[in-house]
């Protein structure tokens, strides 16, 4: 994963009402969402956003209804106008651009995947697919066999002549991706893209996207509301509660160092064996320790692969090896500290 | 006011019990004093003012209007000279295409065969061809109408009285502007009248049916750079369709109803059996007629809905 950084926010606010720019003084002198909306009758959309998105990541944006995050992607492809900030994409501004800079971006940089598919229900899969270069003024020549090599590869291979409405709900959003992938844009925004399918489909739907990943490497922004989806997904978490960055950082920081009470509450709920990683929680090897271990686990592993290979025995302790080269140890006891959540510790503990 | 009115009441026997005073309406204040116009001058103004506007009017209307003319003249000869035997399979090959139902075609040749039968043939045939040049220009017209609508707030506000004003309108008022504005030997004056009344289910239908496309389709539309050209074509006119379909299987049946009535003012075709069957109290010929418009009403509903049906079927999405 490369260190450039492909979308970079600073400063965003969105305000909506009758003249944000004067509520925008307020909530710069300090008012917040209920202050501003009591008073000024206008509504916080987002607050003071800066976030650098990586290329060739994943970004998860993650917040309850309400939180801005669907307000918050739509302003990277200015679907969305910004009451004030900058959104950077390869350096360039994309607020400064005018009507046609802007749909380059559309057309070539940035392709979107919607929460409800929004496909065009007149036109058989392939030409959904193929949208996204038709608009460029391809002929359908051309672009029937890039959408159908992206059909295939989303698995909808001979689905190309069927309409939209014969379709489940998952094999839709797989149009929905293929369309996104048909237009070789090396950006991909996803609004809460697999909310609307049900659980086991969307687990699929994780794994491709996982998958496609693996092999396109694409700078993906992810919006979504579920926590599990998110730390399946994320290399990168932004946490977004009223319009307000809460938590930027790793999943996995954020899952043992949560910054406040808002995602204490969140991740108490997940099961953190199946997400935390040995690395986040390794110690450096000091030399003399190294004799009595049980074994070798990888960097990647999860904890709980980790406790099922200990059978459960608390006394154990594992050299961490990347490339079977040891860069760590870690010990049962660390490990299972580290699975009791901070706030239902605390929680247990008031009770008593 | 008080006193005038109290002149008024007193010029009068003063026998009247006090309550039952008038209205002071202009005839009453006019008999008080003979300065105030009566009610009679303010229709006679209105005329007036037509009649001064009326040329200047006409010097603009006859020349925009005149095409109408032509294409009316013109389709009533086509269907007068072409046989029979060819005009027949013609509607009936129309009606195929657009509703691809062989049962709908053979309903159709029924009712057709019926009318011919019964030597109606004729004036079924002025009768539809003055709808299908009215609803063509009606659909020609109202469908950029409405899609300018549904992109302006400020167009829609304006349009919406001028809409609901042509269809409360009585049918029959329609034609006394027009009889003063053209000659009533032109067909352009029933024309404008059917055009004028049957548009406005098109231009509503139209309007609502762009604003009631899917937003999320629309949105992604523009997430993937359309032009508002490529939107309007591609996406927002195809999904509208089945809405502005509805649209014109309302014009087309208003047309009809305008088209009767129209033969008061000198509009070919059944509406002139109709006519004859009041005037002369031809019981028979009046109702004979009316069951032709019945059964032309019936045909061009349903091939029109089953043309919308196809379309809808099309279109579901989920």
């Amino acid at each position: 994963m490369s260190e450039n950084i492909k979308i970079s926010i600073r400063g965003l606010y969105k305000i909506f009402g009758v003249d944000p720019l004067c509520a925008l003084e307020h909530v710069r002198s300090g008012a917040g969402k209920t202050e501003l909306l009591d008073k000024h009758q206008h509504v916080l959309g987002l607050q003071n956003i800066n976030v650098d998105m990586r290329e060739g990541e994943i970004t998860v944006i993650m917040g309850l209804s309400g939180s801005g995050k669907s307000t918050l992607i739509r302003h990277l492809n200015r679907l969305i106008e910004p009451t004030a900030g900058s959104v950077k994409v390869d350096g360039d501004n994309v607020l400064d651009y005018d009507e046609l800079a802007l749909r380059g971006l559309r057309r070539e940089k940035m392709s979107m995947v919607f929460q409800k598919f929004a496909l065009l229900p007149h036109r058989t899969v392939t030409e959904n697919a193929a949208t996204t270069l038709a608009v460029r003024g391809l002929s359908e020549r051309e672009s029937t066999p890039e959408a159908r090599k992206w059909l295939d590869r989303v698995g909808l291979n001979g689905y190309g002549e069927h309409y939209p409405r014969q379709l489940s709900g998952g094999m839709q959003q797989r149009v929905g991706i293929a369309r996104a992938l048909t237009s070789n844009s090396p950006i991909m925004l996803m609004d809460e893209a697999f909310s609307a399918l049900d659980p086991l489909i969307r687990t699929d739907m994780q794994d491709l996207l996982l998958e496609l990943q693996r092999e396109l490497h694409k700078t993906i922004v992810f919006i979504t509301h579920d926590l599990d989806e998110a730390l399946k997904l994320a290399d990168h978490l932004v946490i977004l509660k009223d319009g307000l960055i809460v938590q930027n950082d790793e999943p996995q920081q954020i899952l043992l160092n949560p910054k406040d009470p808002y995602i204490e509450d969140f991740v108490s709920d997940i099961n953190r064996a199946r997400v935390l990683r040995v690395r986040s929680i390794m110690k450096p090897i000091n030399g003399d320790k190294t004799s009595d271990v049980h074994g070798e686990v990888n960097l990647n592993d999860t904890l709980e692969s980790v406790i099922e290979k200990s059978n459960g025995d608390v006394s154990h302790s594992y050299i961490v090896t990347r490339d079977n080269v040891p860069v760590g140890i870690v010990d049962m006891s660390t490990l299972v500290k580290a699975l009791v959540p901070r706030v239902s510790a605390e929680k247990a503990a008031r009770k008593f | 006011m008080a006193d005038l009115l109290a002149k008024a009441k007193g010029g009068e026997a003063n026998s009247a019990p006090w309550w039952e005073f008038s209205f002071p309406s202009l005839d009453a204040l006019n008999k008080a004093c003979a300065s105030f116009p009566q009610s009679r001058d303010v229709t006679k103004g209105v005329e007036e003012v037509f009649l001064a506007i009326k040329d200047a009017l006409r010097i603009v209307l006859d020349p925009l209007t005149q095409p109408l003319s032509w294409m009316l003249e013109f389709i009533l000869s086509v269907v007068q000279v072409a046989p029979w035997w060819l005009m027949l399979p013609v509607i009936l090959l129309i009606v195929y295409l657009a509703s691809k139902s062989l049962r709908l075609v053979g309903f159709v040749a029924i009712c057709l065969g019926f009318l011919a039968f019964i030597d109606h043939y004729d004036h079924a045939m002025q009768t539809l061809s003055i709808i299908f040049v009215c609803a063509f220009l009606c659909v020609f017209f109202g469908v950029p109408i409405g899609i300018a609508m549904s992109r302006s707030d400020n167009l829609q506000r304006i349009i919406i009285p001028i809409l609901d004003m042509l269809q409360t309108l009585p049918p029959f008022v329609y034609l006394i502007p027009l009889i003063f504005l053209f000659s009533v030997t032109e067909p352009k004056l029933y024309g404008i009248a059917i055009i004028l009344y049957a548009i406005v289910p098109v231009i509503r239908l139209t309007d609502l049916g762009i604003r009631l496309v899917d937003e999320d389709v629309i949105e992604a539309a523009d997430s993937f750079g359309m032009t508002e050209r490529q939107k309007l074509f591609g996406v927002q006119i195809p999904l509208a369709l089945p809405n502005i379909m509805a649209g014109v299987n309302q014009t087309i049946m208003m047309s009809l109803a305008m088209v009767v009535i129209a033969s008061l003012v000198s509009a070919p075709g059944l509406g002139v059996l109709v006519l004859r069957g009041i005037r002369n109290l031809e019981l028979g010929v009046g109702l004979v007629s009316g069951l032709g418009i019945v059964l032309l009403a019936i045909i061009l509903d349903r091939v029109t809905k089953a043309a919308l049906d196809r379309i809808n079927a099309s279109q579901k999405s989920q």
